[in-house]
């Protein structure tokens, strides 16, 4: 009979010792940024925000229901800046996606990492600050707004569309250029039919999330929703913040479910 | 007539797929090309219409030869080679008719074929050749609803739309069931008898080549180890061209599982007794 | 010798009745009209906006640094904390959440009050959630750090209960035959399963939370998003334009080193 050991651990004691350290490390870097991040907080506010909560929750309630017929031209705003904006961010985003696919590029070595660049840019600045710089350039209203969202829509729409592109099936690519066809061919025949699926949800999807954006980009003078919501809460008009936070709501869900019944026919 | 001269092929890695590959295809001859895999069949094929550019070697196709052309001509050049794919290569999402008309992709302006308005003479000889592969009523369907064998007679139906001098079949069989496989090497040989078509066809599966070919390749780390008619095929052959290793290997492991079959009888029969 | 067709049109592939595609193209072209007739233009502070529109392009290709850097570096440092924080609490809460939300390993009371939970968190804007945040406790990047905690929630949690919904019911099986307590199936089948997907979502979620973290600035909630709009209100684009490049070259940093880290501890 072999003698089997008595004790068996998961990891070698050399990694449970990584992992600890990693732990530690993490919990002291959370201490120390919440330090960092406390350092000037006033905590009597703090203390004091369940009765200011309370104190706001009394006054929103109830909605001011005959605010609603005030609202829909803001809402009728808010959509057209969401489609607008959404059709101006696919018509930016495809060529960015044609320049930043690796098997589409027509130069991989200075066209694609500059379409690459735009995609990141676009993506990590929200829409809200896109509209607070264009409110500041253009003047408050519509256009302002719908630049910002079709400009914050060509990084998510242009790097979804440009992963599909590169995820195309290299077969058709290589059937169709057998037979003699040019690039642009090549690309109207072997690969558009391939991203079409992909493309259509990607732009349903972000028309999805546009209008979610939309409907606070007034915060900042972009028109829509959200200016009837900063006009309320400056004046503190709690019933009406409720009310335009409901249309908001029921705008956002309905729009979900739109986005939801159209993928789910595409695919 | 296609004719290959010192046909070379070194990929950047180093692997030397083709090494020295010399042979002529004449009109109306339907070639066979075996081997294993890795063995350079596929490299081979798509040297031939530069899919894969050769590292040297030249390639001459009726007189004209196509190594060393720039993209718009070598383009004008691959209009007259057809080329069948394993596992059918069809723009899925593409109509059938669509995907036989990009055959003729190489003949018309790219305005012609975005907006989908091809010659009359285009459209009557791509219905013409539905019906000769027996897909007429199939014509606008999307590709991805035919089944696997219809599917690879519309890659037939694609080539052939081209007008081709010749045609390059890579595997055209290996994910169809054996009684389509014969049907469509069947049809395959039969319009090449027709047109007096050359073709070489990269095939796998060794009886099915003998049956239908009329010439045969043997194709051993990219160098060619025999041609000649499928009758001087012997096993000594077949060795050369597939290794000495692999025959004994298979034996071996024939034996194997004698081995292992006589002893879960003795096995069946202690528990039983 | 038959004859064959000399014409062929390609059949309409997702409506193909013509009636209602051509109700629909004229729907469209309407709305479109509509659209974009209700963009009231005012061409002369449009004019006027270009030459704005200049000094910041030019901002953004000669960033300044230097004048603003103590308000910059001080928002980045709010901001940092402020993502870093949020983040750990989130996931922290979102665990249980989470696991609660998960219809294979909940009881139906707990599953519809954590769905709830994920549906409030997600279906309001962090914005709307600053404001309010903000209302209660102050300015600061304290209300900042809440309302990225709160979002987290929404998103991991979710995600997480997909997760769990989704692990193989036949490791499982295994485990609950063996004779395990709930917890003990939690630790072994459920944990051994998601644990990879979580850390590789806390991370994706840490990169959000950042970019976040410069938006709801603009109500109060502190971070660079407050310097950020400071620079604008003052009309200093080349400050403005700094801060902007600060983000971009972070996101595109975190963006990167998560994506390693992913691929690291998979």
């Amino acid at each position: 009979m072999t003698d089997f050991p008595h004790t068996w651990a998961h990891r070698s004691p050399r990694a449970r010792l990584a992992l600890w350290f990693g732990w530690l490390c993490l919990v002291a870097l959370f201490v120390y940024c919440w330090q960092v991040m406390t350092a000037n907080t006033i905590w009597m506010f703090i203390w004091d925000a369940p009765r200011q909560a309370a104190d706001i929750g009394n006054r929103m309630f109830p909605p001011r229901l005959s605010y609603l017929p005030e609202l829909m031209k803001p809402l009728w705003d808010t959509l057209n800046m969401a489609t607008l904006g959404t059709l101006l961010g696919v018509i930016l985003a495809v060529p960015v996606a044609f320049l930043a696919a690796r098997n589409t590029s027509p130069s991989v070595l200075i066209l694609r990492p500059i379409a690459l660049f735009i995609i990141v840019a676009s993506r990590s600045i929200n829409s809200l600050i896109w509209a607070l710089l264009l409110v500041a350039i253009l003047g408050p209203g519509l256009l302002a707004g719908i630049i910002a969202i079709g400009l914050r829509s060509i990084g998510f729409i242009g790097k979804l569309l440009y992963e599909a592109i590169e995820e195309t099936d290299i077969r058709q690519i290589e059937a169709v250029t057998a037979t003699g066809a040019s690039p642009t061919q090549v690309l109207n025949y072997a690969i558009v039919p391939q991203i079409m699926p992909a493309f259509w949800g990607i732009t349903v999807f972000r028309w999805d999330i546009n209008i979610r954006e939309s409907a606070i980009l007034g915060l900042v003078g972009a028109g829509g929703l959200g200016l009837k919501l900063q006009a309320s809460l400056n004046t503190l008009a709690w019933p009406q913040v409720t009310m335009i936070l409901l249309v908001i709501l029921a705008t956002v869900v309905l729009s979900e479910w739109v986005s939801a019944k159209v993928r789910g026919a595409i695919i | 007539m296609l004719e290959l001269a010192a046909l070379t092929k070194t990929y950047k890695t180093g692997d030397k797929a083709l090494s020295d590959v010399s042979l002529t295809v004449p009109k109306g001859q339907v070639v066979g090309l075996i081997g294993p895999s890795g063995a350079g069949k596929s490299t081979l094929i798509r040297c031939i219409n530069r899919l894969v550019e050769p590292s040297s070697g030249k390639i001459i196709l009726s007189g004209r030869e196509l190594s060393g052309l720039g993209p718009r001509t070598l383009r004008r050049e691959r209009r007259r080679i057809g080329m069948i794919f394993q596992e059918y290569a069809l723009v899925e999402r593409l109509t059938v008719m669509e995907n036989v008309l990009s055959g003729r992709l190489g003949y018309v302006s790219f305005w012609q074929s975005f907006t989908r308005r091809f010659p009359a003479g285009d459209i009557e000889r791509a219905y013409r050749l539905l019906d000769r592969v027996g897909l007429m009523e199939h014509a606008d369907k999307r590709a991805d609803a035919l089944s696997g064998g219809q599917r690879q007679r519309v890659g037939i139906a694609r080539a052939l739309s081209q007008e081709p001098e010749l045609l390059l079949v890579d595997e055209p069989t290996a994910s169809l069931d054996p009684k389509t496989s014969r049907q469509i090497m069947r049809l395959l040989i039969e319009i090449c008898a027709e047109r007096g078509l050359p073709a070489i066809v990269n095939i796998h599966d060794v009886p099915l080549a003998q049956q239908f070919m009329q010439r045969i390749i043997g194709l051993r780390a990219g160098s060619v180890v025999f041609d000649g008619p499928p009758e001087d095929l012997t096993e000594t052959v077949l060795t050369t061209i597939y290794g000495a290793e692999d025959w004994t290997a298979m034996r071996k492991d024939g034996e194997a599982d004698q081995v292992a079959e006589a002893e879960a009888v003795a096995s069946l029969a202690m528990i039983s007794a | 010798m038959t004859s064959y067709p000399t014409t062929w049109r390609r059949p309409p592939q997702i409506v193909t009745d013509r009636r209602w595609r051509i109700v629909l193209t004229v729907a469209v072209i309407a709305y479109l009209v509509i659209g974009v007739g209700s963009v009231d233009l005012n061409w002369q502070r449009i004019m006027e906006g270009g030459a704005r529109g200049l000094r910041f392009i030019n901002g953004f290709l000669q960033p300044d640094f230097t004048s603003r850097w103590k308000d910059i570096s001080n928002g980045l440092i709010e901001s940092l904390t402020m993502t870093l924080t949020s983040t750990v609490v989130g996931v922290a809460i979102s665990v249980p959440i989470g696991i609660g939300a998960a219809r294979n390993l909940a009881p139906a009371w707990v599953y519809y009050i954590c769905r709830s939970i994920i549906a409030v968190s997600r279906s309001l804007q962090e914005i709307i959630i600053a404001i309010f945040l903000v209302a209660m406790f102050g300015f600061g990047p304290f209300a900042g750090f809440l309302t990225l905690s709160f979002a987290t929630i929404g998103f991991i949690a979710k995600l997480l209960a997909e997760d769990i919904e989704d692990i193989d019911e036949a490791q499982a099986e295994a485990i609950r035959a063996t004779g395990a307590s709930w917890l003990q199936l939690v630790h072994y089948a459920v944990q051994p399963q998601v644990m990879p997907r979580l850390i590789g979502l806390s991370l994706y979620r840490l990169d959000i939370n950042f970019r976040e973290s410069a938006v709801i600035g603009i109500v109060g909630a502190g971070g660079i998003g407050a310097t950020l709009n400071t620079a604008i209100d003052r009309y200093e684009y080349d400050s403005a334009g700094a801060i902007l490049l600060v983000i971009i070259a972070i996101v595109m940093v975190a963006e990167y080193s998560s994506s390693y880290l992913r691929k690291f501890l998979q």
